[in-house]
């Protein structure tokens, strides 16, 4: 029986990401969308940068943030947490690399809300915050899954940061694709071909819930939605 | 003293600088679009926000830049109609109304109260339909019934009829007068359609490059316009420079006729108007030669183009527009103008 450690850890560090991603997407996205544009000229360069570098460059910048040795790493240490290899290394690592996914997707959809909409519920009485979940957050949803989903994908799949930041050690920090790299490696092309396939059947499932949740958003419209 | 708004916003090159009150009435600013009738109502509501001046509602002060006031939307209790009506999308229509009763706690008056707005507005059949699947008028229906739920203490409407098919307009000019009637709080409408303005306003102001212009009952507006701008968005056809020559005369150099006016000329006149059906073939006063010089039919009215005899070469040819059953067997030779209908327009 095959042990199934790395199925589960890259499902945790790819769950807690896409959480830490979500809120931290959509809030900085919200915030850029209302920016002067130089600033936000700006700001999208530093956040989209983890989409196109190597993902080994960002898990360089991550050991010499995260570092054993470093200020911000030796304070984590001391509070109890230790990122570098370590298994919540792997959701930084993940953090990283999928927030510009999230951010880009959010940052979309809210500059194509139409502000009469929010504008309408403040005259109405409504409150910023109700009107930020109900109203923008609700014409939204779909950039904002769509961003989700494919920063979550783009969490699972994490290979070069991860690989640097928290390393392969089986049964602790070890991912699906780290795993695939690591069993290839050592002529295990059989348990490599595995873990090949984990990864497929996850991607269709994910592919396939986008495209469910698509077909059921353009026959709600159909309807009036 | 309903509403009475006095503010100054610089946005870019472009300046606001409106002054002007709103009783309980139906008040119109009617203006081109980009001379700032929207961000006059944006101001008022709170979505805007003026660089100086004051705006008080009923004696609350709303927004005051010496006092440091500045209420949001949310305390100003001032309804804002959308051009696109803005219902949430992912409601129905009846949540769309329960969303403006959100201050009733009572969940079974709120039920009610809904419920009433649905019946007023005649749109109980559609209460659960979404707003994709609602036609102009419904959704602008649905729009005013959760404005109204919210009991607002002023209504204004930014160009409620523009999103609707033309057929459709009047019918819903029709409706929204009715249902406004008696409704006895302050409503201003913005639009840049001078028919819908005449039809729906007691008052109206002419806004121009961010600055309103007269501001008197629209009636009244249209028969004395005052200046080139009222005229010209009243529907003024024929405009020309003019001076004065004597107490109720003026001279039109582009024309080269003189006109008799029916109030006396005061000083500082820039031009004069003369309405496009306002010429006659069997008027004797202000009768001068022409020239016809094109025509067209229009399904109800003949619509001609004439030049005066000695009338300047670069000048722009005058229109004349006049019902059929009036049309004369013969082409007239002069035409004359009731001495007043010349409009007199002052800078």
């Amino acid at each position: 029986m095959t042990d199934l450690f790395p199925l589960w850890n890259s499902l945790r560090i790819a769950a807690i990401s896409s959480v830490i991603v979500f809120f931290a997407g959509i809030f900085a996205a919200y915030r850029a969308a209302r920016l002067p544009r130089t600033l936000k000229g700006i700001l999208d360069v530093i956040l989209t940068l983890p989409l196109v570098l190597p993902p080994t460059v960002c898990g360089y910048f991550l050991l010499l943030l995260f570092g054993t040795r470093r200020p911000l790493g030796s304070f984590l240490m001391q509070m109890g947490i230790r990122l570098v290899m370590n298994w919540p290394g792997g959701v930084a690592a993940a953090v990283v690399v999928a927030f510009p996914l999230m951010y880009r997707t959010a940052r979309g959809a809210f500059e194509s809300f139409d502000e009469n909409l929010a504008w309408s519920g403040q005259t109405l009485g409504l409150s910023n915050t109700w009107i930020f979940w109900h109203v923008r957050m609700r014409a939204c949803r779909q950039g904002i899954l769509a961003g989700t989903v494919l920063a979550f994908a783009r969490a699972l799949g994490e290979y070069g940061a991860t690989s640097m930041l928290i390393g392969y050690t089986p049964g602790r920090t070890a991912t699906v694709s780290t795993t695939v790299y690591q069993l290839w490696r050592t002529n295990d092309g059989r348990g490599a071909f595995f873990w090949v396939m984990v990864n497929l059947a996850i991607s269709a499932v994910v592919l396939l819930a986008v495209n469910l949740l698509e077909t059921r958003e353009r026959q709600g419209k159909k309807n009036g939605a | 003293m309903a509403l009475e708004v006095n503010i100054e916003k610089q946005a870019g090159t472009f300046r606001l600088q409106a002054a002007f009150t709103c009783e309980k009435e139906f008040l119109g600013i009617l203006g081109a679009s980009g001379c700032g009738k929207s961000m006059t109502l944006k101001c008022i509501a709170g979505i805007e926000r003026p660089d100086r001046g004051r705006i008080a509602l009923d004696g609350r002060v709303l927004f005051d830049s010496e006092k440091k006031i500045d209420l949001p939307p949310q305390e100003r209790r001032v309804g804002y109609l959308f051009q696109n009506y803005a219902l949430f999308p992912g409601m129905t229509v009846r949540q769309n109304i329960l969303c403006g009763l959100h201050a009733e706690k009572d969940k079974k008056k709120k039920e009610q109260r809904a419920d009433e707005m649905l019946e007023l507005l005649q749109i109980r059949d559609l209460a659960s339909l979404r707003p994709g699947a609602l036609s102009g008028g419904q959704a602008q229906r649905a729009a005013l019934g959760r404005i109204l739920v919210n009991e607002p203490d002023l209504l204004l409407l930014d160009e409620p009829f523009s999103a609707l098919d033309t057929h459709l307009r009047l019918k819903l000019q029709m409706e929204l007068k009715n249902l406004l009637s008696g409704y006895g709080k302050g409503i201003i409408m913005v639009t840049h359609d001078r028919d819908e303005a005449f039809r729906m306003c007691d008052r109206l102001g002419v806004m121009e490059d961010g600055r309103i212009l007269t501001v008197k009952g629209t009636k009244e507006l249209f028969a004395d316009p005052e200046t080139r701008t009222a005229a010209v968005i009243t529907g003024c056809k024929n405009i020309a420079k003019a001076r004065k020559t004597g107490e109720r005369e003026v001279f039109v150099p582009e024309w080269n006729i003189r006109l008799t006016t029916g109030t006396p000329v005061r000083d500082g006149l820039e031009a004069v108007g003369i309405r496009a059906h306002h010429f006659c073939p069997d008027e004797t006063e202000n009768r001068f030669p022409v020239r016809i010089q094109g025509e067209m039919e229009e399904p109800f009215e003949w619509v001609s183009e004439f030049r005066y005899d000695g009338q300047e070469p670069s000048a722009p040819a005058v229109w004349w527009r006049y019902a059929k059953e009036i049309r004369p067997p013969e082409i007239p030779e002069a035409l004359g103008v009731k001495p007043d209908n010349i409009l007199l327009l002052y800078s």
